[in-house]
């Protein structure tokens, strides 16, 4: 509070006068200059968020408003096979995504924690796959899983490892883990660069200290990185899971959800049925049945984590 | 003493034990195989598809489908034919124009009415002010998939539908919560001192918001402005559901719906398209990458 540690200062007269005047009109104030932001957010994401929820109980269609229909639309997706497949896909896909992306970009952020030459240049184009437009970047992973002039089916045949193309888009296995892998490349760097500035903190007197008392190199890791980092890891990981969860752009460009559903996620079912099957009450509803799901990954991922620390920080 | 004294040398002859945050004290094959080598393989499998990108954009038809007689790593006859069909017989340089306006007029928006609630909820500390900064944070993790099917009817009924200010006024829903709570952490950096003399001098609040807080985070909002711009350029879901008309499109929606025409793709014009629209944010993060990567870790300081 500047009011409190400003009145100790000389000249009280003058100051309490004024301060009582601003603390008289602070509310009114804060009340102005959070309108603009507020009438934005308020209008834009806090109504249509209830609008949303309202659209899952109706039976709305593009250009014709819906009635309210109670909960047929949900148990409609209950007995829906594609709605329970896209569920299953969005979880396998958020879950091992989420894993490797951490583990590359755990690695990766020690790596360049290292002393090393051009560290700024390697910290700068690690960021690139982050930066440029997922849309763009997901068309050159189209053209890399090509069918027929795959580089990768190509590179691997020319060096003996495989004798037919891989059908990366086209089996569902492989369209699967292809746009895992697309996911994953994209979402190294944000982690990768998150951890790192995470990683900087940690005062190097720790390590020193550490190895004077003979710890290993894992036991540093285990016993000094890995405790210090975890808040950030706890932060880093609820965002990334977030996101990932939510993917649209990767699977709309790549597969569009398909082989047979092999690869549709709630959000590009929700797109599929709402905008371009007109259904806007179903895919709103498959929408709003998101929420659950995201609200579980965050309260795991964040609580999960802090408790962690809170068990390393009294093992301390 | 004499054990201990023991001890130290047994404790010297294992160096092993004595590695780890001091990496100068690494040999270098073990820094070859530790440190250099996955980097290098971090780094090709990171910048391969932008290498496969660029050069797919120059690489004339002929060679791109014959691998046999061509190595498909390299060009051997650039050409510049895919670019030129792009720019003069597609509409992309409309899009590209598009995405500017677009992005630019939302993140102005978006800064200014995010400069205001960030000094609201930081500085001003009126009544609530704590609950309204978690309610920012909190509307930031409302992803843009749960909020299209609602925001289309919205936007359809206001008349908005398949213009630029369809765009304009909902990137703002997940640009506002972001840059407050960014310039939440860096109006928390500048002193309190400051404001309490200007206050002394009997300087009014706008007086200490234009003249002394906004001059000073010139750099927080910098890289605010750039991640509102770069989040806004490469925004897709709603720009794919709001934008009907080739022309209104933006770069990444015009790409991929109007770029892939039936059974044939035109693999060139798609990777330059693709290449074209990545250079601005590209080049815009290259300039200002220090403040990205401070700012985005929320280390922002001097």
């Amino acid at each position: 509070m500047a009011v409190s540690s400003a009145a100790v200062q000389p000249r009280p007269s003058i100051l309490s006068r004024s301060l009582s005047l601003l603390a008289d009109s602070r509310n009114a104030l804060g009340f102005g200059f959070m309108l603009p932001a507020a009438a934005l957010l308020l209008v834009f994401l806090t109504y249509p968020l209830g609008l949303g929820v309202w659209l899952g109980f109706t039976d709305a269609r593009i250009g014709r408003p819906g009635i309210f229909i109670g909960t047929e639309n949900y148990q409609y997706l209950w007995d829906d096979a594609v709605f329970w497949l896209s569920v299953f896909n969005t979880l396998l896909y958020t879950i091992s995504a989420s894993i490797l992306k951490f583990a590359l970009g755990l690695w990766l952020a020690l790596i360049l924690n290292q002393n090393l030459p051009f560290k700024s240049f390697f910290r700068a184009i690690v960021l690139l796959p982050w930066v440029v437009p997922t849309v763009l970047s997901a068309i050159a992973f189209w053209w890399i899983y090509d069918s027929q002039f795959s580089i990768l089916s190509w590179a691997l045949m020319e060096m003996g490892l495989i004798d037919h193309r891989i059908n990366f888009l086209g089996d569902p296995e492989n369209a699967r883990a292809s746009v895992i892998a697309a996911n994953v490349w994209r979402g190294i760097p944000f982690v990768a660069i998150t951890l790192l500035a995470g990683l900087q903190t940690i005062p190097q007197s720790l390590y020193e200290a550490a190895t004077l008392d003979g710890a290993s190199r894992w036991q540093l890791f285990r016993y000094v990185t890995l405790p210090l980092l975890t808040p950030i890891i706890a932060i880093t990981m609820t965002f990334s899971v977030l996101f990932t969860f939510t993917d649209f752009q990767l699977i709309y460009v790549l597969t569009r959800g398909g082989p047979v559903n092999a690869t549709h996620l709630m959000a590009t079912l929700s797109f599929q049925r709402g905008i371009s099957g007109g259904q806007l009450g179903e895919g709103a509803a498959i929408a709003v049945a998101m929420i659950p799901f995201l609200l579980a990954a965050i309260l795991f991922s964040y609580f999960g984590l802090q408790r962690r620390k809170w068990q390393q920080g009294g093992g301390d | 003493m004499a054990v201990i004294k023991k001890a130290a040398i047994t404790k010297t002859k294992r160096p092993e034990l004595d590695e780890g945050g001091m990496g100068y004290l690494q040999s270098l094959p073990r820094r070859v195989v530790t440190v250099y080598l996955p980097l290098l393989v971090f780094v090709i499998v990171l910048l391969f598809p932008f290498y496969w990108m660029t050069i797919t954009a120059v690489k004339p038809n002929l060679e791109m489908t014959d691998y046999a007689n061509f190595n498909p790593f390299w060009v051997v006859h650039p050409t510049l034919e895919h670019i030129r069909y792009l720019l003069f017989d597609t509409s992309y340089p409309g899009w590209l124009l598009n995405t500017i306006i677009i992005s630019t007029a939302a993140t102005f928006l978006s800064l200014l009415a995010a400069v205001f609630a960030a000094y609201a909820i930081e500085r001003l500390r009126f009544s609530g002010a704590r609950q309204v900064g978690l309610a920012v944070f909190l509307a930031y993790l409302v992803p843009p998939s749960i909020l299209f099917i609602p925001l289309s009817v919205m936007v359809f009924n206001l008349g908005l539908y398949d213009t630029p200010f369809a765009l304009i006024l909902t990137y703002p829903t997940f640009l506002v919560p972001f840059c407050t709570w960014l310039l939440m952490g860096y109006f928390r950096s500048i002193p309190f001192e400051l404001e309490e003399c200007a206050l002394i001098d009997g300087a009014s609040r706008w007086q200490i918001l234009t003249k002394i807080v906004l001059p000073l985070s010139v750099p927080g909002l910098i890289s605010a402005g750039i991640f509102a711009f770069t989040l806004s350029w490469n925004e897709f879901i709603y720009a794919l559901t709001f934008i009907q008309s080739s022309e209104n499109k933006t770069v990444p929606v015009g790409v991929l719906t109007e770029l892939v025409r039936s059974d044939v793709y035109e693999w060139g014009a798609l990777m330059a398209g693709a290449l074209i629209g990545s250079l601005p944010v590209v080049v815009l993060y290259s300039f200002f990458v220090e403040h990205y990567v401070s700012s985005m870790t929320g280390a922002v300081k001097e």
